[in-house]
C-alpha cells in the first residue's frame, strides 16, 4: 500500500516537478486573488449607488456568473474564442475567468458588508466635508471588510483550490505537474503528493475560517 | 456575409445546435442525476457527522475534524483524479461518474458538517438543560427541540454551499463523464464549431440560475429579525 501510495523513491524523483508546481500554483493565486478582490471591489463600490437601475442588472450579472460553473467558463474561452479569431493563453484564459467568477462572489460579500456599516457613517463623513470616494474609501470600506473578513478569506480559499483548474488548460501548477509526474512513472504517488502539498498550505487557513464561522453563527442563534 | 452574421453563424449556428441538442440534453440528465446523489449523500453524511460529533465523544470528534478540514482543504478536482486515476492501483476501477460523486459528496460532506454543527452549537445550552428536565431523552431534545432551531439557521450558508459544490459537477468531464461539458466539448471537436459549448453554457444556466435566485431569495428569507 506504502509502495503505491507514498514510493519513497517517486517522491525523491517527482519532488523537484511537484515543488515547480507550488510555485506556480502560489503565483497564480497571487495573480488572481487580487484580480477578483479588484473585480469584486468595483462591483460593490457600483452596487452602493443605491438606484434600483443600478442595483438590479449588478445583481443579475452577479449571480449569471455565479451560476455558472468555472470550469465551463474557461473552456468557453480557451477553446471557444479561437473561433472568432482570438487565441488567447491558457494563462490569459485562467485570469478572465476568474476574474468574472470570483469578481462575482468578491463582489457579493463585499456588497453585503458595505450594505451592513450603518447610513449614520456615511452622512457623519460626508458632513464633515469628505468626498463620496473619500467616505468610501475611508469610513465605508475598512468597517465592510471587518465585518465581512470570514466570508472574504473563505472565498479566497475557494479561490486557491480553484487554481487547480488551470491544469485543464494546461497551466503547469501544481495539479498539472503532478499529473505529468503520475503519468510518467505510473505511480499515484505524485498525485498523493499533491494533495499533500496542498493540505499542509492551506490547513492553517481553513483551521482559522472555522473557528471564525462557528463564532458568527453562534452570534446570530 | 457581414462580421455579425459571420459570428452568429459561428457561435450560435442553428444547423450544429439542433443537430447536438440531443446530446446536450442527455449531459443535462447526467448532470442533473449527479448532483441529485452528490447533494443526497453530502447532506445526509454530513448531517450524520455532525449527531455523532454532538454526542461528545473525543477521539471521534477528532477524527471528524481532522476529515472535515482535509476535505476543505483539498481541491474537488484534485480528489477527482486521486480517485479515478490512483484507485485503479490498488485494483479498484470507479467510473468517472462514481469518482466525481464520491469526491463531490465527500467535498460536501465536510462543508455541511461544519455549517450543522455550527447550528447545533449556536443552540444555547439552557434549552438542551431546560428540554432534558422536563424528560425529555438525549435523541427527543436533539430532534424536537434543537435540530428545528438549528437547520432554520444553517439553511441560506447551506444553500450556497451546496449550489456551489454541485456546480463542480463540470469537473467530471476531465474524467470523462458525459455531463453537460463533455458531451458539449466533444460536440465542438466533432463538429469543429463552438455552438454545441454556447448551447451547454446555457444548460447550465438553465439548471444553476434558479437555484442561485432561490439561493438569494432564502438568504432575505430567512434572516433573524433582530
Amino acid at each position: 500500500m506504502l509502495e503505491t501510495f507514498f514510493n519513497p523513491e517517486i517522491i525523491k524523483a517527482a519532488w523537484p516537478i511537484i515543488l515547480a508546481g507550488l510555485g506556480n500554483t502560489v503565483l497564480l493565486s497571487l495573480v488572481v486573488v487580487p484580480l477578483g478582490l479588484l473585480g469584486g471591489l468595483g462591483l460593490a463600490m457600483l452596487a452602493s449607488v443605491r438606484k434600483p437601475w443600478v442595483r438590479w442588472p449588478l445583481m443579475a450579472w452577479v449571480d449569471f456568473f455565479r451560476a455558472f460553473p468555472p470550469l465551463v467558463l474557461l473552456i468557453l474561452l480557451f477553446a471557444g474564442l479561437p473561433f472568432a479569431g482570438l487565441e488567447l493563453s491558457g494563462f490569459a484564459c485562467v485570469c478572465v475567468a476568474f476574474f468574472l467568477n470570483t469578481g462575482a462572489y468578491y463582489g457579493e460579500i463585499l456588497r453585503a458588508g458595505i450594505d451592513s456599516v450603518p447610513a449614520g457613517q456615511t452622512e457623519a463623513a460626508r458632513s464633515t466635508g469628505l468626498g463620496r470616494l473619500q467616505t468610501m474609501l475611508f469610513v465605508v470600506l475598512p468597517q465592510a471588510v471587518r465585518n465581512v473578513l470570514p466570508d472574504l478569506l473563505s472565498n479566497t480559499l475557494e479561490v486557491v483550490k480553484l487554481t487547480s483548474l488551470g491544469s485543464v488548460v494546461a497551466m503547469p501548477e501544481l495539479l498539472f505537474q503532478a499529473r505529468q509526474a503520475q503519468s510518467v512513472t505510473y505511480n499515484p504517488t505524485p498525485i498523493v503528493l499533491a494533495a499533500l502539498v496542498y493540505f499542509v498550505m492551506l490547513w492553517p487557513l481553513v483551521r482559522l475560517l472555522s473557528r471564525l464561522e462557528n463564532r458568527a453563527l453562534a452570534g446570530r442563534g | 456575409m457581414s462580421n455579425w452574421e459571420r459570428f452568429l453563424e459561428t457561435f450560435f449556428n442553428a444547423k450544429v445546435m439542433a443537430k447536438y441538442l440531443p446530446d446536450i440534453a442527455y449531459g443535462m440528465l447526467v448532470t442533473v442525476e449527479l448532483a441529485a446523489l452528490v447533494i443526497v449523500t453530502g447532506l445526509a453524511l454530513g448531517l450524520a457527522l455532525a449527531l455523532a460529533r454532538s454526542l461528545g465523544f473525543r477521539p471521534v470528534n477528532l477524527l471528524i475534524v481532522f476529515v472535515v478540514d482535509l476535505f476543505r482543504a483539498l481541491p474537488p478536482l484534485v480528489i477527482i483524479v486521486f480517485i479515478y486515476f490512483g484507485l485503479p492501483a490498488v485494483g479498484l476501477a470507479p467510473s468517472g461518474f462514481v469518482s466525481t460523486w464520491l469526491s463531490l459528496a465527500l467535498v460536501l460532506t465536510a462543508f455541511s458538517e461544519e455549517i450543522f454543527w455550527a447550528g447545533i452549537t449556536s443552540i444555547a445550552r439552557g434549552q438542551w438543560e431546560a428540554a432534558r428536565s422536563t424528560g425529555l431523552s438525549y435523541g427527543a431534545t436533539l430532534m424536537n427541540v434543537v435540530l428545528p432551531q438549528a437547520l432554520r439557521l444553517t439553511i441560506p450558508p447551506l444553500t450556497n454551499r451546496t449550489i456551489a459544490i454541485t456546480k463542480g459537477t463540470a469537473l467530471g468531464t476531465v474524467v470523462a463523464v458525459s455531463e453537460i461539458l463533455g458531451v458539449a466539448s466533444s460536440a465542438v471537436s466533432n463538429s469543429y464549431n463552438p455552438s454545441p459549448l454556447i448551447l451547454g453554457a446555457a444548460a447550465y444556466l438553465v439548471l444553476f440560475f434558479p437555484m442561485v435566485v432561490f439561493g438569494r431569495w432564502l438568504e432575505t428569507r430567512m434572516a433573524w429579525k433582530h
